[in-house]
């Protein structure tokens, strides 16, 4: 068992906890992500690692489907049967020059801890964060702090620029020289986005999210395609060549339990207490 | 007592062979001749007493058989089951040149279930003698390694990526072959004996080869759970799984019975399994019990199918369509699978291990109509940790090379099981591991 030692709410569906895993903590480096089981009848879900601070993990997730939200209704001082980590191959941390890091609704979630990393390696480090809404924008004030310089674009306009955080990252590369390039969030919007600096050149990195079971390279269910060779997320990755990924062998993977998944959800709710904890 | 029959054992994951009875016990027993010099006990991997064993059996003795087969042998709950007896203790009984041989597994079986029923004992310690060892997978090598070490005095702590031990006793061999609750109860006995079990622990990743500097002996028995894949058009389609992802679904997190589980698995109605292994008749006959219709594609002939003859026989009878002499050459489909284009397989010459060697009859291709593709062509050993650690040579598969001994080419590492071999059984892991354990309690001096 594993305490969850602060659980909060960040924004509509987007949650917070701090788990408490020394084994995890200890080795664990920008990138890499834990596979978490909430009970004995759960599933494994990956999740990446926010921040790690002492003995204890930060996960920042979106209540998406039935683990996600039962995830999100434990209170802090609860526990999760299992949280394995630190897991997957680290974020290619070296002296660059300048590089942007473009995180995209809870994408954003896995950007502090490398851009952190790139800054401790001499690094000139410009965040760029993108959100639906200024409400879905997390980690801004966090980033601000570890970044140079930090964009933010929102879909509707309500903060900073009213359009795609793909728009301030083809500006920022016609402004100045930036040598490497990180992009977390959706796959689709890893997918276009990375269109931004495929013509210039510049090494990009996607941090992809593949269905996964065991994290450990003993299946293949998170297997995908990049430069036109199978490779594991979970051991290969997370982290590939933006330039290389087929994006939509990807996309297409990804959809192949959503029946299930609004299933088990929906199975879920009609089983809760009327406790109070989830709305 | 036999096999369970077919309509009822389709209906669940319960036990298909339910064993002897006593009587039936006593009976197998009495027929053994008691030879001076026995070839069943050369024929067994950690050289079990099994005449003395069953000796005890027939004279009413059980538990008695089986404590006489623990001082060879941890797991003989397991082992009974799922060792190829056929091909090991059973082939060498002498009663099998003119009649049947003695039904050796079924007999040890006997006894170690026996066993169970009345309460398991921990075996006894030496005195601690201070060192250190780490084993890495809580596979059959891993815990019948921690168990010897543990036995020999010294602290042992067994690293294991997953969230329950067992490795392929858990994830791998379906409950229908191997009830889990007999893995557990085999496996708490080990660590009652107080090695330290750490799960979630990926070496490699959440210990560093660093950190296993700081242990007097490692011994790897990670074993080989990479899976291969085919490289052919269509693989990376959904509804193509390999053999362990989707055993691993059904045996460790349940799927069959999702949404009481969590974990999703696809709606089963036409399923092709390629290969011809125990892995792949467990992934056909775990999907029958899901109420599929399952063809298993293999590439040789059916006198050569690698199986257990007892699963091939058991598969066959579940409704399984064995369709040999054919490769896979394609899985069709746009988002997800429609089915598989297969081309005939004509035998030529035979290799080195007496098999022949297939080749594609040119333009002789056929489809099969399927929704779901299971790939069980065959595992190796897991890189993650593997290519981490230096010093250590490795063969031409990334497997670890070892000594009879379980050395490896650094002076504190040790291996055995699957990491050392690829792909074998059960039996020959554990074999190994005890050779290991006891290279690692000599290299201390006791």
């Amino acid at each position: 068992m594993y305490i969850i030692e602060k659980s909060l709410k960040l924004s509509e569906n987007v949650y917070e906890i701090w788990v408490n895993a020394p084994h995890v903590t200890r080795n664990a480096k920008a990138g890499q992500f834990v596979i978490i089981r909430t009970d004995e009848k759960g599933e494994r879900i990956p999740l990446t690692i926010s921040c790690i601070s002492g003995d204890l993990v930060r996960i920042i997730f979106m209540a998406v489907g039935k683990t996600t939200h039962a995830l999100a209704a434990i209170p802090a001082g609860g526990s999760i049967s299992d949280i394995a980590g630190p897991l997957g191959t680290p974020s290619e941390i070296k002296q660059y020059g300048t590089c942007v890091l473009v995180g995209g609704g809870v994408g954003i979630a896995s950007t502090p801890v490398i851009a952190k990393a790139l800054k401790e390696a001499g690094n000139r480090v410009i965040g760029i964060l993108g959100a639906r809404n200024a409400n879905f924008l997390i980690l801004e004030d966090e980033m601000a702090e570890i970044c140079d310089e930090l964009l933010i674009a929102t879909d509707d306009g309500s903060k900073g620029h009213h359009g795609f955080a793909a728009d301030l990252l083809k500006k920022k590369i016609d402004e100045e020289q930036v040598n490497a390039v990180w992009i977390i969030g959706p796959t689709i919007m890893m997918k276009v986005t990375s269109n931004a600096t495929r013509d210039k050149g510049i090494k990009t990195f996607v941090s992809l999210n593949p269905i996964m079971v065991d994290g450990t390279g003993m299946c293949g269910s998170c297997r995908c395609v990049v430069g036109g060779k199978t490779k594991f997320a979970c051991v290969d990755g997370p982290e590939f060549d933006a330039h290389e990924v087929d994006f939509d062998n990807l996309m297409q993977r990804q959809r192949y339990y959503m029946e299930h998944e609004k299933e088990a959800l929906s199975t879920w709710q009609e089983h809760q207490c009327t406790c109070g904890r989830h709305e | 007592m036999g096999d369970r029959s077919v309509s009822d054992r389709l209906k669940d994951f319960e036990e298909v062979d339910m064993g002897l009875s006593q009587e039936e016990a006593i009976e197998e027993a009495s027929r053994c001749l008691q030879c001076k010099k026995p070839g069943c006990v050369d024929g067994c991997p950690v050289n079990i007493d099994i005449p003395a064993f069953i000796a005890l059996i027939a004279n009413g003795d059980f538990i008695g058989a089986a404590s006489s087969i623990r001082e060879q042998n941890l797991l003989p709950a397991i082992c009974g089951r799922v060792c190829p007896q056929e091909t090991q203790c059973e082939e060498l009984c002498i009663l099998g040149k003119k009649e049947t041989p003695i039904r050796i597994g079924q007999l040890e079986r006997f006894a170690a279930d026996q066993e169970r029923n009345k309460g398991l004992t921990v075996p006894a310690r030496k005195p601690k003698t201070g060192k250190r060892v780490a084993v890495i997978g809580s596979g059959p090598a891993g815990i019948v390694a921690a168990g010897e070490l543990a036995k020999d005095g010294h602290d042992v702590v067994l690293f294991e990526s997953l969230h329950t031990p067992g490795g392929v006793l858990t994830y791998g061999i379906p409950s229908f072959r191997l009830p889990k609750d007999v893995v557990k109860a085999e496996i708490d006995l080990i660590l009652a004996m107080g090695v330290d079990l750490k799960l979630n622990h990926l070496v490699g990743r959440t210990v560093s080869p660093d950190e296993l500097e700081g242990f007097d002996a490692v011994l790897l028995g990670t074993g080989a759970g990479l899976p291969y894949f085919m490289g052919i058009p269509g693989e990376n389609l959904s509804g193509v799984y390999s053999a362990n992802e989707f055993l691993t679904r059904v045996n460790l997190m349940h799927a069959e019975r999702f949404p009481e589980y969590d974990t999703p698995i696809a709606r089963l109605s036409r399923v092709v399994v390629v290969g011809g292994g125990n892995v792949a008749m467990d992934a056909a006959r775990t999907a029958r019990r899901m109420g599929a219709k399952v063809t298993l594609v293999y590439r040789r002939r059916e006198e050569d199918l690698p199986a257990r003859a007892a699963e091939v026989h058991h598969a066959k009878e579940e409704g399984v369509e064995i369709f040999t002499c054919a490769n896979p050459v394609k899985i069709l489909g746009e988002q997800s699978v429609t089915g598989i284009e297969c081309i005939r397989m004509k035998m030529c010459q035979l290799d080195n291990g007496g098999r022949p060697v297939p080749e594609p009859v040119e333009g002789d291709t056929f489809t099969l109509d399927c929704d779901i593709v299971i790939l069980a062509i065959g595992q190796g050993p897991n890189p993650v940790l593997v290519s981490q650690i230096k010093g250590v040579e490795k063969g031409r598969a990334g497997n670890v090379v070892t000594g009879e001994d379980g050395r490896t080419s650094h002076p504190k590492i040790f291996a055995a099981g699957d990491v050392t071999t690829g792909a074998a059984t059960v039996i020959l892991a554990m074999g190994g591991a005890k050779q290991a354990a006891r290279s690692i309690t000599a290299m201390f001096g006791n």
